[in-house]
């Protein structure tokens, strides 16, 4: 069964006919061809898949598309200027060694941004714990809570 | 996932009736529905969700309660400035739930209705000795929680809102199972009107009043006092996580951490 869906993706608005299981990450990545959205283990656990639906932080892999019709999503395609200048948060994680194979790199720079809305003056601790859904394989964590405090110091300024 | 309907409905009554209707199943958050149906553990023919039906949304005071409605997320309850003065270790239980993600989705209607048993929620439901009020009727905490991913709701019928008593005191302690954050055990303590509620998750097949620990504390309300009693293992949970024996030896530590945090 195909259902009507509308919403809002990178600032554009999207209209399309999904099947009713459509996965929103499987909508970004298929219908959509944003592929920066990634799957790492579509179980809700890792965290790959993390996009903002009305600026909170979400698994696209455990939700339905359906969810989010008349929503407002940003993915990290959403991110950069139209010039390619990299949004603070990614120049952060590429300044600070943030990342290593970058696959998880994408939710945590969402991550990162809904945590910096709440709290902009995040402490160490307030990081860690607000990126416990995000899991990285490769980098250690050290480098990524340093890009997400030199992020947010640059969004601040 | 099988293939299924989606409907969405004006007013919580309609949602009921369509649900009633087609045998279907309410969506709030999905953060367990989902994953269910992506497992094909759950099947249901129609979802009718209940994202956008304002009569089920919001925190308000209201006397000596504090009333939540059932599609807020867990998110919304960490945060917002009621909870955290009336109810601070309701927002802290809400803020230890899963991760930031699944808070932004998961909501209080669906972790009661889903009553996983090792869900936070209903230790805090049970603990407060809270009443879930239904498009039907209103529940006790102390007849809602059934066993395992089962309560007293009837087919069609929707939690609207909670209403949490204020407590004199209370503190939720969850020793969090590493990889999924759920409780491995979770002990609600509270200090209330009707005397000392302890409640217990994620032990059982369901959440559970520990009367052993609500006698000993209602005598002497302090961590020793809790440390020292001893719960039988009996018909407790035994997984890779940790056997029946480990989880009851918890219980009373957990226990005995919450009244240390309210000293
Ligand atoms: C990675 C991960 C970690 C998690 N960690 C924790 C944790 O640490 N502690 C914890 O407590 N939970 C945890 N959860 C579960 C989470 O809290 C879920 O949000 C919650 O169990 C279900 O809420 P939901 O709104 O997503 O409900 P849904 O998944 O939409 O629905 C669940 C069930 O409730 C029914 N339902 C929903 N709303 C109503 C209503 N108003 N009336 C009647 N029936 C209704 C649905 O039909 C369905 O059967 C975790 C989940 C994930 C994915
Ligand atoms: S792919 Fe969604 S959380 Fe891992
Ligand atoms: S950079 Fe490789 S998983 Fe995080």
């Amino acid at each position: 069964m195909s259902i009507p869906l509308s919403l809002s993706v990178n600032g554009k608005a999207v209209t399309a006919d999904v099947d009713e299981r459509t996965l929103l990450v499987e909508f970004l990545r298929h219908d959509l061809a944003l592929t920066g959205t990634h799957v790492g283990c579509d179980t809700a656990q890792c965290g790959a898949c993390t996009v903002l639906v009305d600026g909170r932080a979400i698994k696209s892999c455990n939700v339905l598309a359906a969810q989010v019709a008349g929503a407002k999503i940003t993915t990290i395609e959403g991110l950069a200027g139209a010039d390619g200048t990299l949004h603070p948060m990614q120049a952060a994680f590429k300044e600070c060694h943030g990342l290593q194979c970058g696959f998880c790199t994408p939710g945590m720079v969402l991550g990162a941004l809904d945590l910096v809305a709440h709290h902009p003056h995040a402490d160490e601790r307030t990081i860690r714990e607000a990126l416990e859904g995000n899991f990285c394989r490769c980098t250690g964590y050290q480098n990524i809570v340093k890009a997400v405090q030199t992020g947010a110091a640059a969004m601040a300024k | 996932m099988y293939s299924f309907d989606i409907r969405k409905a004006d007013s919580v009554a309609a949602a009921a009736a369509l649900i009633a209707q087609t045998g279907g199943r309410a969506l709030a958050g999905g953060q367990s529905l989902i994953a269910a149906m992506k497992l094909r553990l759950a099947q249901p023919g129609t979802l009718v969700d209940l994202a956008g039906l304002t009569e089920l949304q919001g925190i308000r005071r209201d006397g000596n309660a504090l009333v939540i409605g059932a599609m807020t997320r867990h998110a919304e309850v960490a945060a917002a400035a009621d909870v955290k003065a009336a109810i601070p270790a309701l927002a802290a239980l809400a803020e230890g739930i899963g991760d930031r993600q699944v808070r932004n989705m998961g909501t209080l209607g669906g972790s009661l209705a889903n009553n996983d048993p090792a869900a936070c929620y209903p230790a805090g439901v049970l603990g407060l000795g809270a009443t879930v009020h239904t498009n039907r009727r209103t529940i006790a905490a102390d007849d809602f929680f059934k066993g395992l991913y089962e309560t007293a709701l009837g087919d069609g019928e929707l939690i609207t809102q909670v209403s949490f008593p204020v407590p004199t005191k209370a503190a939720y302690v969850k020793f969090a199972q590493p990889a999924s954050r759920f409780a491995l055990v979770g002990v609600f303590v509270a200090q209330t009107g009707g005397g000392v509620r302890v409640a217990v998750t994620g032990a059982g097949p369901s959440v559970f009043r520990a009367k052993a620990l609500e006698d000993a504390l209602a005598r002497t309300f302090t961590a020793d006092a809790a440390k020292a009693v001893r719960i039988p293992a009996t018909g407790l949970n035994s997984d890779l996580h940790g056997s029946a024996e480990y989880r009851a030896h918890l219980i009373p530590v957990l226990a005995a951490r919450a009244v240390a945090a309210l000293a």
